[in-house]
């Protein structure tokens, strides 16, 4: 019985949940929690972008916008418009949904190079408009974003709770919650792959043509998949944006969505787990490479070329490759 | 009235011809290889920047614009031979991800050799601009447009009159077939990568003294060039210069009559508008998918 449990999708889900049980055993300070919370929140997005690069097969450049949009919801209704934090999140959701699904629609039918320009495009047009309306965004200055906040309890990394009696500080409360938080959008990421949904999405990416000819009703999926991902981001973004308390038009810009893109492509198209992986080292290369200062730019280049040169499929899928190789070298020599 | 329309309509021309230079370099990489070079704008920053530290040291602008082109072509080769033909099989996400590994790669090097600070380049010829019906000229303007005009000219004369002209077109073309023929496609993708950075860094020279430059002058530049390649067509030639000129003139009358604080977002809304209607650009190739 445990066989077939270990042999199921909940396996990886078991083990990512293991290591963020374990994991606070070895972070040492605030920093530390703090960089491993935001780890969460961006690899929970990167899990929503992988649907759609990993298995639909569709590129985004321009996912930060979906992000940012996220952000500056949460931060103008909670901020400026005193709302609660959990109808801030959802409605933005829903209104971000709502643009990618009205955007989507002539997008997604673009292929190759001319959609990567076209939700580049998009991504760049949400970062110039919060960069612009000075009076409801703060402009490139940013603005502040009141603590996440529930039925009048708040959420703070500065404030101090007591969780089953145990007392914790609020930085460790936000790695809980954003725990937990990533567990679900790993969790909601698998059954959809292993929907109907998903394998039709699939079909969509091994071959266009060949799933409209049986049937699948490609355009649908196509634009569905998009507002999933971007409803992923945009919860993300408000989170982010609670969890950081200050938000610039940073968060939509350009290089957070290369960020992304690099995320998925480095720790491997397809793989919910390897996407994670991907977050987590390029959100550590930066704090490793720091030592080299004014080299830092020159190194990230460099490993982020040499990776992909090397291992075109990502991290994770080349290393499990690479791992099952040897077992069955190891196998077929004891037979 | 009309002062105030030429204004803007020579600084469009101007930067457009510029986003033509950057576009037909994305176009020739394209074409010989389906890459899209993100490291494109890096060719321009480099071509300026080198131009303007090595004046700087004494050495004469003329020959100074001959090495930062040298430089720049080499620096095309490198990118072709170390990272884009060693990932052959890869994905085209996995391609776009290189050569934006690439163009952090050589801005960081530009960063720790040459600093963050912007950089002022000499106009080539006068400072005194030429007055027409009211309105203003650079005199580098001419230059951008003169140069920008000789290596169009000079374009399509390497394509249909030389031989490594002819080869880069049948690799690009059909690369098996090529092969087949005794072209060494290899040497081919190189040259097609050396041609577009020599593009790309005297696209960067000209239209410095416009624009000044600085070590990450590539990442817009670029951008805007892939912009216009996209407009017209990627991979048509015609496409990248009516694409990067047209560019240049609506970013310029949009800025000057509706808002310059939303300059960049009419590149990004164009390009939108385009694809909705045309979804190769305005002149791509139709393209018939064999299943």
């Amino acid at each position: 019985m445990l066989n077939t449990f270990m042999q199921s999708r909940l396996r990886g889900l078991v083990i990512l949940a293991l290591i963020l049980i374990i994991l606070p055993a070895f972070l040492g300070n605030p920093f530390h929690y703090e960089l491993v919370t935001q780890m969460a929140i961006i690899a929970a997005t990167v899990v929503g972008l992988n649907l759609l690069v990993g298995f639909a097969g569709q590129i985004s450049l321009g996912h930060a916008g979906f992000f940012g949009l996220g952000a500056y919801f949460t931060g103008i209704a909670t901020g400026t418009y005193g709302w609660s934090s959990v109808p801030a999140l959802v409605v933005g959701a829903v209104v971000v949904g709502f643009i990618a699904w009205i955007v989507g629609r002539p997008i997604l039918r673009l292929k190759g190079h001319y959609l990567s320009m076209a939700t580049l495009a998009v991504g760049f047009i949400i970062a110039i408009i919060l960069n612009n309306e000075r009076a409801l965004t703060g402009g490139p200055d940013g603005m502040p974003v009141p603590a996440f906040e529930v039925f009048g309890w708040e959420l703070s990394a500065f404030g101090s709770y007591s969780l089953l009696g145990i007392e914790i500080e609020g930085f460790q409360a936000w790695y809980i919650f954003a725990s937990v938080v990533l567990l679900v959008a790993v969790w909601f990421a698998l059954n959809l792959i292993e929907s109907p949904i998903g394998r039709a999405l699939r079909s969509v990416h091994g071959s266009e043509v060949a799933a409209s000819v049986v049937g699948v009703n490609t355009a649908k999926y196509k634009s569905l998949v998009f507002v999933i991902s971007a409803i992923y981001a945009s919860l993300m973004g408000s989170l982010y944006a609670h969890f950081q308390g200050f938000i610039t038009p940073a968060v939509a810009s350009f290089e957070f969505s290369i960020l992304f893109i690099t995320m998925v492509v480095l720790g491997g198209m397809g793989s919910t787990f390897g996407v994670i992986l991907g977050a987590v080292v390029l959100k550590l290369l930066p704090q490793v490479l720091a030592d080299f200062q004014e080299l830092e730019h020159v190194m990230f280049g460099l490993i982020l070329m040499l990776t992909m040169i090397f291992m075109p499929k990502g991290l994770l899928p080349t290393l499990t490759a690479f791992v099952s190789k040897k077992m069955r070298k190891k196998a077929g020599g004891e037979a | 009235m009309l002062a105030e329309f030429l204004q803007y309509l020579f600084t469009g021309i101007t930067i457009g011809a510029t986003y033509a230079l950057i576009a037909l370099g994305f176009t020739l990489i394209y074409n010989a290889s389906h890459v899209i070079n993100f490291a494109q704008g890096e060719f321009l920053m480099i071509g300026g920047m080198a131009t303007v530290s090595l004046t700087a040291m004494g050495v004469p602008m003329i020959v100074a614009v001959v090495l930062a082109v040298i430089l720049a072509g080499i620096l095309g080769i490198a990118l072709q031979r170390f990272a884009i033909a060693p990932a052959k099989q890869a994905d085209v996400v996995t391609l776009i991800i290189i050569t934006i590994g690439a163009s952090i790669f050589i801005r960081g090097i530009a960063q720790v050799v040459w600093g963050k600070e912007y950089h002022v380049m000499q106009n080539f010829s006068t400072d005194q601009p030429i007055q027409v019906f009211g309105a203003v000229l650079n005199s580098q303007s001419l230059w951008v447009l003169g140069i920008g005009a000789i290596l169009v000219v000079g374009l399509v004369l390497f394509f249909t009159k030389t031989l490594i002209g002819k080869a880069i077109l049948a690799t690009s073309m059909n690369k098996e077939a090529a092969r087949l023929v005794g072209i060494r496609t290899q040497m081919v993708l190189m040259l097609a990568f050396m041609v577009s950075a020599l593009l790309g860094s005297v696209a960067g020279i000209v239209v410095a003294p416009i624009t000044f430059t600085s070590y990450d002058i590539g990442i817009i530049l670029g951008l805007k060039g892939f912009v216009a390649a996209a407009i017209g067509g990627l991979g048509s030639g015609v496409g990248a210069v009516v694409g990067g000129l047209s560019l240049g003139i609506v970013e310029a009358m949009a800025a000057g009559y509706i808002s310059s604080d939303y300059k960049d977002a009419v590149a990004f809304s164009m390009i939108l508008l385009v694809l909705f209607f045309m979804p190769r650009g305005l002149f791509g190739a139709k393209v018939v998918e064999r299943v």
